[in-house]
């Protein structure tokens, strides 16, 4: 096999129950099963994590770095989306 | 003998045979076929080394000459080693340590399996632990095996090859000797020769799966238990056991 036959796989990583997976890196295998393999021994030598998922890089749609401004820009001036006038209760942690 | 020097023997073997097949597969480390496969070979080869520890740390307990593991693994000549002589064979290609690797681990996790249920519980918590370990490096290279088999042409024939070439070591890895028969009489672990048939099965069922034919069972070679060691050995010593020998008892 060639080694540009390897495509590139992104891998993210649940580190406990109740998290959500979080991009941890990428890196090349042969298919999905060899990437899993991979990315236990490249990213959870140190018990990061108890769920590994692998996506092939090129099914990652991204969006154009030229567009940003037209993409999140508008944003940046409608102060009242953003939850900043309310009062947190006192003793709620993670809000 | 006694319990102890049969303890002893038993204990050199397995740790033996890990010290040994760790020091092969480190030499992976700046000469894998790919980044990522590489660090998996390297990530064996410090299970395998880690094994060693456990194993001959115990060994030098059990000895009682105040021998640590770092004196057993360094201090030792080739004539000493009680690994079989599966695990000394040289890597080859990529192939080939795979080959290797799924023949002795085909054996290892049912032996380790015995030893986890050994009357030594010291020995069975360390089979415990490290069945975990070969757990993942048989499913990973066992798939090595499928996808080198059943591959392309070239890679189908060096890995048929390799098996054809390796085969002639698995034997003894199923003889029973002196030292055997006390572990099963005392309950340490296993009779090797009641592992064959579920190795030949496990073995089979792969090589099937990846399109190779099992090799047929010919002469077999053997004698690493008792020190009589293919020439592959005393390359790998002299590596390993460099560092010691030139600088006793160097440390960092």
């Amino acid at each position: 096999m060639k080694k540009e036959d390897w495509p590139l796989f992104e891998i993210f990583i649940r580190s406990r129950s109740g998290l959500s997976h979080r991009h941890v890196g990428s890196l090349h295998a042969a298919d999905a099963s060899m990437a899993l393999d991979h990315a236990r021994d490249l990213y959870t030598r140190r018990g990061e994590g108890v769920s590994l998922w692998a996506v092939e890089s090129r099914n990652i749609a991204a969006s154009d770095p030229a567009e940003s401004s037209a993409l999140f820009e508008p944003a940046e001036d409608k102060i009242y989306r953003h939850p900043t006038f309310y009062e947190v209760p006192e003793g709620v942690e993670n809000l | 003998m006694t319990d102890k020097t049969h303890l002893f023997e038993y204990l050199l073997r397995l740790g033996d045979n890990a010290l040994v097949l760790g020091q092969r597969l480190g030499e992976w480390v700046a000469h894998g076929p790919e980044l990522e496969e590489e660090m998996a070979m390297a990530n064996f080869a410090l299970d395998y080394i880690g094994q060693a520890r456990l194993f001959l740390s115990y060994a030098g307990e059990v000895e009682g000459q105040r021998r640590d593991e770092d004196q057993l693994a360094f201090l030792r000549d080739s004539i000493d080693f009680k690994n079989v002589l599966l695990v000394e064979q040289p890597n080859g290609d990529f192939g080939q340590t795979i080959a290797r690797q799924f023949l002795y681990e085909s054996f290892y996790q049912f032996q380790l399996e015995g030893l986890s249920r050994s009357t030594d519980t010291r020995i069975a918590e360390i089979a415990e632990r490290v069945s975990k370990e070969i757990r993942y490096h048989l499913r990973h290279t066992r798939k090595w095996v499928l996808r080198l088999g059943d591959g392309t042409d070239e890679s189908h024939k060096r890995i048929q090859n390799s098996f054809d070439e390796l085969w002639r070591f698995s034997g003894e890895l199923f003889v029973a000797d002196e030292t055997d028969n006390w572990a099963v009489e005392h309950g340490i672990g296993p009779n090797p020769e009641t592992l064959s048939s579920r190795w030949n099965q496990f073995v089979g069922a792969a090589l099937t799966e990846a399109t190779l034919i099992q090799p047929d069972d010919g002469w077999m070679d053997g004698g690493g238990r008792y020190g009589r060691h293919s020439e592959h050995l005393g390359y790998l010593l002299a590596d390993m056991q460099f560092l010691q020998r030139a600088y006793p008892a160097a440390s960092w």
